[in-house]
């Protein structure tokens, strides 16, 4: 586990409402600490991706917007910068479904990623290959057209694009989709890797909880739009209904699917 | 027999060139189409915008170049303040409400055009001649406008330099980016407004270039903005989304149309009348059961 610093990103009771009616965000609060990997998990619907998107201002463009609450990036408010400012601060977003230039090039779609940086070719240059030693396979396809290579490196593409922007913090949202189980874990040790050599702290959404609390330093269990429990990945991963709601294992043996979720226990969480 | 050929070759050039004069109109479209996934309904209107703001300032007494100079400026104004009022709104909205929007930018600059400049047919002389060129007819012994030769060289000056643009310079990759994924390129810091300003204010360009070269030709007049629909066939033929398919399908179009005017025509015995003005869309719709994407269109990337 890397050590953590201060804090570098923290979201303050914030609200998220799409299109002036829907209340997908109630009052959800979390902290990133600098250099630390934080998962966000919980099911489909839950606001993981709202959450990131918050984050990283690509809400307006969907016509959502942060009603309530605040969010800071190192101590100064970050809700109403647009997105091209905060790539410039150093907060990138990868999307979910990966979302590379189809018809560019691996390495163009990489090179996009430098698109803010005023700092000149040969340094764009070097990152470039500091990306190409993270992710070897895109350097062998570098040529060949983004929408033609395999789920996997469309994921290494996103990731390393977002790297060529410098950034201290990546909101990552949901890496392991579509991919085999072989594949994820390659893909997170790439981002635990990077987190500890190149000082870049994650924002995580993810639904595979498993992998998610085994690289990450911290979690957050979303539902609802609420934040229903949080704690350190180790005690996440020990939590009686973590492991029943999430990773399938439960103390009374199998369960059917017919059988509602244990209310009673999680009411505990709510109160 | 080698006055056929003469005859033939004739033909041949001249649509080759007048099919240029259609890819000039089709450039606009593409770059539109490339960056923003939009047919922008207005591109006629904007050639026709660009003919009476070129001739109007003329007619209030300023000299051609500063005119010219003036004109390109009030494209750029036009673009920018497009993506202020229509664009910037839209974002993210689906392509179909872009494309509608389109269709009321195209109604207001007519009408804004004609509100301010006049509704009368201007005449607009380049100080260049429509007439058979003299060192072609000596060397060649074929007849070929001096007019359409010029315009060949503005649009091989155009093509060639926004095919260095967009995949030579940083802006250009960032218009590339944009034109795949609009979500995508915002999430890596791209800003959409300045590169959808960047793109109109090049489609002005072009369209005062095809404003100038058809307006010369034509007469300044409403019916400018029509030669928009002898675009689509190009665009069709060539691409969407390529400015080599729009130079291309240009030349296919203008050609094919000459020869089967001149050739077909005189078969039938004169059966078949105006073949010229059908032609190119029938080639078009055969096209599109054909290779839907175009010649140099975009493949549609499906991973299954």
């Amino acid at each position: 586990m890397a050590e953590q610093g201060k804090d570098l990103l923290v979201i303050n009771n914030i609200e998220v409402i799409y299109d002036h009616v829907i209340l997908v965000l109630k009052g959800v609060s979390l902290t990133v600490h600098d250099g630390a990997i934080v998962a966000l998990l919980g099911a489909n619907g839950a606001g993981k991706t709202t959450t990131l998107k918050a984050v990283s201002n690509l809400l307006r463009a969907e016509r959502g917007e942060v009603t309530k609450g605040s969010i800071l990036y190192k101590d100064k408010r970050i809700d109403s910068l647009t997105p091209n400012d905060l790539v410039k601060l150093g907060v990138v977003q990868v999307m979910e479904g990966r979302h590379c230039f189809e018809h560019l090039t691996v390495e163009e779609n990489l090179l996009t990623g430098a698109h803010t940086r005023r700092d000149g070719r040969a340094e764009v240059m070097k990152d470039l290959e500091m990306v190409y030693r993270y992710f070897p396979r895109l350097k062998e396809r570098r040529k060949s057209q983004a929408g033609y290579t395999s789920g996997g490196e469309q994921q290494m593409t996103a990731i390393g694009r977002a790297l060529m922007a410098r950034p201290n913090m990546i909101l990552l949202d949901e890496p392991s989709m579509g991919l085999a189980p072989q594949l994820v874990e390659e893909i997170f040790e790439i981002v635990s890797e990077l987190n500890k050599k190149e000082k870049v702290s994650f924002l995580l959404a993810e639904q595979n909880t498993m992998v998610a609390l085994k690289y990450a330093d911290y979690g957050y269990i979303l539902e609802n739009g609420r934040v229903v429990l949080d704690g350190e990945a180790k005690s996440l991963r020990e939590n009686e209904d973590v492991k029943e709601f999430y990773l399938g294992l439960s103390t009374a043996g199998r369960k059917s699917f017919r059988d509602t979720k244990h209310y009673r226990r999680r009411k505990r969480w709510l109160a | 027999m080698t006055s056929d050929l003469n005859f033939f070759f004739e033909v041949l050039f001249g649509g080759l060139l007048s099919g240029i004069m259609y890819s000039l109109v089709a450039l606009g479209f593409v770059l539109i189409y490339k960056a923003s996934g939009v047919f922008n309904f207005a591109q006629g209107s904007m050639v026709l915008f660009a003919a009476l703001t070129f001739v109007g300032i003329l007619e209030m007494g300023v000299p051609f170049w500063p005119a010219l100079l003036l004109c390109l400026l009030v494209m750029m104004l036009l673009a920018v303040g497009i993506e202020r009022i229509v664009l910037r709104p839209l974002v993210n909205q689906p392509p179909i409400a872009l494309f509608m929007a389109t269709i009321g930018l195209s109604y207001l600059l007519e009408g804004l055009g004609q509100g301010i400049w006049g509704t009368q047919v201007r005449a607009l002389d380049l100080g260049i001649e429509d007439l058979p060129n003299e060192m072609i007819q000596e060397a060649l012994g074929i007849q070929v406008s001096t007019f359409d030769l010029f315009s060949a060289g503005c649009a091989a000056v155009l093509v060639g330099g926004l095919a260095l643009f967009f995949n030579k310079t940083r802006v250009g990759l960032a218009l590339r980016a944009v034109a795949d994924d609009h979500q995508a390129a915002l999430a890596v810091g791209i800003p959409l407004q300045h590169v959808w300003a960047i793109v109109w204010a090049a489609a002005g360009l072009v369209a005062l270039v095809a404003g100038l070269l058809w307006g010369s030709r034509l007469g300044v007049q409403f019916s400018l903005s029509l030669v928009a629909l002898k675009a689509l066939p190009v665009l069709i033929l060539g691409g969407f989304t390529s400015v080599a398919g729009a130079i291309v399908g240009g030349l296919i179009i203008g050609a094919s149309e000459k020869l089967a005017e001149v050739y077909i025509s005189t078969f039938t015995g004169g059966a078949v009348a105006a073949i010229e003005n059908w032609f190119p869309y029938m080639l078009a719709l055969l096209f599109l059961l054909v290779r839907p994407q175009g010649l140099f269109g975009e493949k549609i990337i499906e991973r299954v």
